[in-house]
Formats: structure tokens, sequence, C-alpha cells
């Protein structure tokens, strides 16, 4: 019995099963503490158990490391687009709706999108290693003994600055992304002039468009933030625990802003 | 503050790390925690600061006091600068929020850094200070909420013999200025002799011998007399893969 128990767990479909089951226990592990972390994160915000200072700081960290990567991101997209729409418009006779096309794929979509992805690899890598750092060095253990919650500490400003500087790093990005769109597409055809192409884009966009691109990117900024620094916060042992955190912390970012991407389409745009 | 743990019990997984373990700590008494690597002598510290909890037993004080606890590698927040760190608890605790004013506080500041031998070190980093001055620094941070007991973890981990002496005076001096209690975790025989009233030695989650320094140093006991020598043969199995 004991001999076939052992050929059984050395077949490859145990093993696959096993680890399936290992990343599955994993992920609702992950998921659980995350949203302990946030229902805590809530309490702290809704009772204003916050320091402006701590805000301010993470907010200038957030807006002001992130925005030259953002930028250049957000932009080169909107040129590659105008790059490869420009061209087919004008060949089909609809110059005059390029700017409208663009500002529309840029506002409601790839502006916020990619501000996310380079605010998770600039920020979101960092605060979880930051995180995890503190953790694995015992200076969360510290703070706990000193009677200051971590979670008040290190995640509430970072969360509260993700949600209040995305919105703004969202919009200057893709205002400069549509401008430099704009700019690209006016050198494919002499029929596509800068008023036509703003003509177009006060055309194509609502307001409906930016107040639902602030809304994600607020929830973007958030999520990103409470993510990185609750993997960060789940690092224990050494440097390699680091790293983990900071890949993990990647990874879930990436899922869960492509998620609420989803859903906000099915809620606004389905 | 007196501290009374009895029948205390740690497992992690089927890792037996305290076993049932009772033994108090008098107040203004230092006591010392020694034995071999992984014998659980920091999980006591963590237990009592509710760092982690216990499977079992319990842990209870005469009186409600401050606990605060120096770490093995200092634990101070690279982020901030050494009055930030000091400052800490009472910039960021809820009950000592606005209770002092920014001169409060860097007079404060001062006298603790004194009573710690360092001066004018306020506005450098964690990273710009020696080993030993990170450690003072965090002593200078535990004793700044008034703690009635203090625990050390390891306190001379990592530094030189005149640093380890430095600080095991410190450990003393402090506990006879501020009548605080004190644990130290320690594997230092010169922080045993120095500091210490009392001993209890861990094995395997046990308390294999208690008594003074004097007592440990008779090695009277199989046990201590294994630690005294240092020695791999004796009662207390080492298992090299623990290292």
């Amino acid at each position: 019995m004991k001999r076939i128990e052992y050929f059984i767990t050395q077949t490859a479909t145990y093993q696959f099963a096993r680890i399936i089951r290992a990343q599955t226990f994993d992920f609702f592990e992950t998921f659980g503490r995350m949203a302990i972390r946030f229902i805590e994160v809530l309490k702290y915000i809704l009772t204003g158990q916050f320091s402006y200072k701590h805000i301010m700081e993470q907010s200038a960290h957030f807006a002001i490391d992130s925005l030259p990567i953002t930028l250049t991101i957000v932009s080169m997209t909107s040129i590659i687009l105008a790059v490869q729409i420009a061209p087919e418009m004008v060949k089909q006779g609809g110059g005059n709706f390029i700017g409208g096309l663009l500002a529309i794929v840029t506002v409601r979509e790839m502006g916020t999108i990619m501000t996310g992805f380079a605010i998770i690899s600039m920020i979101g890598s960092s605060m979880a290693s930051e995180i995890a750092t503190m953790k694995v060095t015992d200076q969360v253990s510290a703070m706990k003994v000193l009677h200051v919650s971590p979670i008040k500490y290190l995640f509430v400003p970072r969360i509260i600055a993700g949600a209040l500087m995305m919105p703004l790093i969202a919009t200057v990005s893709s205002t400069v992304g549509v401008f430099c769109g704009g700019f690209v597409s006016s050198l494919t055809s002499p029929e596509v002039t800068g008023l036509c192409f703003i003509n177009s884009v006060k055309l194509g966009l609502y307001n409906r468009d930016i107040g639902i691109m602030l809304l994600k990117a607020s929830c973007f900024g958030a999520a990103i933030a409470h993510i990185s620094s609750s993997c960060g916060y789940d690092a224990e042992g050494g440097a390699k625990s680091v790293g983990i955190a900071t890949t993990k912390a990647v990874v879930w970012s990436f899922i869960a802003i492509v998620i609420i991407d989803y859903i906000f389409a099915l809620i606004f745009y389905f | 503050m007196t501290v009374k743990i009895e029948n205390l019990t740690k497992k992690f997984g089927d890792k037996v790390i305290l076993n049932n373990i009772s033994f108090t700590v008098n107040t203004g008494e230092i006591l010392a925690i020694v034995g071999f690597s992984g014998s659980g002598k920091s999980t006591v510290l963590k237990l009592i600061t509710g760092l982690l909890e216990a499977d079992s037993g319990t842990i209870t004080t005469d009186k409600h006091g401050e606990i605060a606890m120096v770490f093995q590698y200092s634990a101070l927040f690279d982020s901030l600068n050494v009055f930030d760190n000091i400052t800490f608890a009472l910039q960021e605790r809820k009950e000592f929020k606005g209770k002092y004013s920014e001169e409060q506080l860097k007079e404060m500041v001062a006298q603790k850094l004194e009573t710690v031998g360092l001066k004018n070190i306020e506005e450098k980093f964690p990273y710009e200070l020696s080993g030993g001055m990170q450690k003072r620094v965090s002593f200078a941070r535990a004793i700044m909420t008034e703690p009635t007991l203090i625990l050390y973890d390891e306190p001379t981990a990592g530094l030189d013999p005149v640093a380890s002496t430095i600080i095991e005076d410190y450990i003393v001096r402090l506990r006879n200025e501020t009548h605080s209690t004190a644990i130290v975790v320690t594997h230092q025989l010169s922080t045993i002799k120095r500091c210490a009233d009392r001993v209890i030695m861990l094995y395997h989650g046990d308390i294999v011998f208690t008594g003074t320094p004097e007592e440990l140093e008779s090695m009277a006991t199989p046990y201590t007399k294994q630690f005294m020598e240092a020695s791999v043969e004796g009662p207390m199995q080492i298992n090299v893969s623990d290292f």
C-alpha cells in the first residue's frame, strides 16, 4: 500500500495538483490578510486617525518620483497610437476625428492604465521593499512594542497619498499624452491642424469620461498602495523574502488594476 | 514591575519552543536568560511584549506600566533621524500627541542621549552611526516613555568587547536610574557577570537552571558545566542544523 502511495505522490499530475493547491491556499490567505488590513485602514481613515505630515511626505514621493517615467510611458503610448492611427484615418477621410479618438483612448483607458503600470513599477515596488525590509529588520516589531500601529503609520498615509495623487498624475500624463499624440498626428498630414485636433478632442471627450478617469485613477492609487504595503508587510525572514514580497506586490497590483479597470468598464461603459 | 510567568507554552507547528515554563522577575531585578541558539530565549521576550501569542499559560504584571524592548540589531527606523527615532512614540501615540512642545522634546532627547553617553547626534541617521552608537540610541528610544520593564534581546551582539562593556554598564545604570526591571537575553558571559542579579537557562523549551551568576560560574550542574565550558559534550544535545 505504501509503495502505491509513493508512486502516486511521484506522478507529475500529483505534483501539479499539489502546487495548484498550495498556490490556491496562498492566494486566499494573501487576499484575506489584505481584506482584514483594508478594514483596519478604513477604520483609521474614517475616524480621522492619520497624520497630514506623513500624507504630504508620501504624496511627494508618489507624485514627484513617478512623474518623469509616467509622462514618458503615457506620451510614448499616445505617440505610437497616433503614428499608427493618423495615417489610416487621413487616408479614409477621417482626419477630423483623430483628436477625439486619441483623447477617448488615452483618457478612458491607456492614460490611466499606463500610469498605473508605471506607478506599480516605480512606487509600488519601492513601497513593498521598504516595508518588507522594515519587517525583516525588526523595525515593525519595534513599532508595535512602542504601541504605534504599523497599519496606521505605514499603510494609511500611503493609501491616502495614492488615492489623492494618482488622479493628478493620470490627468497630467493623459493631457501631455494627448498633446504629444496631436503633435505627431499633425506631422502626418497638413489636413490635421492643431485647431482641428483640439476641436475633435472637445467633441469626442465628455466631462463624464474625465470624471470616471479621476475616480478610476484614485482607486488604482489606493489599490497599488494597499497591495504593495500589504505584500511588504507579509515578508518574513531575510533578503530573499524582501525580493519575494516585491515581486508579489508587482504581480498582485498588475492583476488588481486590470480587474478594477474591467469593473469600471462594466459599470460605466457596458 | 514584577513579572510573573506561569506555565507558558509556545509551539511553532510541531516544534515546542517553550514547554510549560514558569518564573518570576522581581521589581528592580535584572534577570538574564541564557541558553544555546534555538532554545526559546527571544520567544520569551516576544511573548512578554505581545509580539507573539502564547499557546497556553499566563504572563502577569503587578501594575500597568510601559514595557520597552531593545532589539538585537537596534531596529532603529532607518528613514528617520536620531531625534525622530527617539521621540517616535511621543510623536505618534495618541496619548502623547501635543503633550510636549518641540523645545521640550529637544530637551528630553538631549537628556536621554546624555544618559547613554551621546550628544549632538540628533540630526544623524542610523546608517551614519556605529553599531555601539545605534545600540545606545535604541536604549534612549526605549527609555523615552519611562518604562518599568526593559527587555534586551542580545544587547551586545555584534559589538566589540569594549563596546559590549559600555552597553553592559548602561544596562545596570538604566536600571539604577529608572528603577526599572530588566530581562536580558544573552549568550555572553561578561553580560551575565556584569549585569545579572539572577540567571535562568533554557534548553529545548525547559528551564534547566535557575540561580545567581556565581552559581552558574560554579558549574555545579551538568548543564551549567557544559554552558560555561562551551562544550558540545553534555546533557544539552547540539543539533548542528540549528546553527
